[in-house]
């Protein structure tokens, strides 16, 4: 419970903590999506050009 | 020696390294951020003036560190690109802004919300600590918006590349903004002449969270630069044979 409560500092402290993993995970989960949606357009552009030739 | 940093600068090569490097910094960076944040949080002495709301500096800290070093390896980056016109620097340029930018407004935030029970408020304009922080946040999205404002990747890249270096003057005041005017943020703790002015219980949870973050950004970092390489090679024969390939990315 006193870890929780933080000397009725918890609300603050718990939030940036909070805060700081939601932004390096969605950091991750951004640069992630980018990676695969840029590979997939190419892929696509690519294969499509292959069987036209 | 310069065989190497040309070899790192070929983008098949760094494509391909920086896919095996970065779940190498990746591992020991989220190791050192578990120590830090068990340590930080509960092993820790509280602060005999902040209690126990001084541990938000463990993410503040490292958060507003990296924002500064973002920003610098998005200007030397681009500095480089523009004088030796090296294409891999402009990536790591343009990658390097969404991390800092991240980084930034979670210096910002974790500050304000760690200055609530402080100093009584969420914010304070007369600041200069504050200000130049928030001003650095307004240089990413300006460098962001600039870069996408722009359909030539080259233009882009040159006209971004120079207003990121005149930015770095205001990476310069954040620094020293709390020695050269009166600032209600605290001074420098960790780089003060004769060492830190931390008990070690305290200041190594910090160095681990510290080196910690940065290699998470690390890997963040190649990560992005790599989707970026990938963008701009798009049309090379490189990137076809590797599509073509079975083994794929």
């Amino acid at each position: 419970m006193d870890a929780m409560s933080m000397g009725n500092y918890g609300v603050y402290v718990w939030s940036c903590f909070g805060l700081t993993l939601v932004m390096v995970l969605f950091s991750y989960w951004r640069a992630r999506l980018r990676h695969k949606r840029v590979y997939r357009d190419i892929e696509v552009r690519i294969k499509a050009l292959e069987e036209r030739e | 020696m310069w065989k190497f940093f040309h070899q790192l600068a070929s983008p098949p090569h760094f494509y391909r390294l920086a896919a095996v490097l970065s779940p190498w910094l990746a591992a020991p960076g989220i190791a050192l951020i578990a120590y830090g944040v068990y340590a930080g949080l509960f092993l820790a002495p509280m602060d005999y003036q902040q209690g126990d709301a001084f541990r938000i500096i463990y993410v503040h800290v490292p958060s507003a560190y990296l924002s500064m070093m973002a920003y610098m390896i998005m200007a030397v980056s681009g500095g480089i690109g523009l004088i030796w016109r090296i294409k891999l620097s402009h990536a790591v340029a343009a990658a390097a802004a969404p991390l800092g930018a991240a980084f930034t407004f979670l210096a910002l935030a974790t500050g304000s919300i760690w200055g609530r029970p402080m100093w009584g408020t969420w914010w304070e304009w007369g600041d200069p600590r504050l200000t130049s922080e928030l001003i650095l946040l307004f240089l990413y999205f300006g460098y962001m918006a600039l870069r996408a404002a722009i359909d030539d990747t080259a233009k882009a890249d040159k006209a971004s590349a120079v207003l990121a270096l005149v930015g770095v003057v205001n990476v310069v005041i954040v620094h020293y903004s709390v020695e050269w005017w009166s600032s209600l943020h605290q001074g420098q703790t960790l780089m003060k002449k004769g060492g830190p002015a931390m008990d070690p219980a305290m200041l190594y949870p910090l160095l681990a969270m510290i080196l910690g973050f940065t290699l998470l950004f690390g890997s963040l970092l190649l990560r992005r630069v790599r989707t970026e390489v990938l963008f701009r090679e798009r049309r090379t024969r490189w990137v076809r044979e590797m599509i073509l390939s079975p083994e794929g990315s």
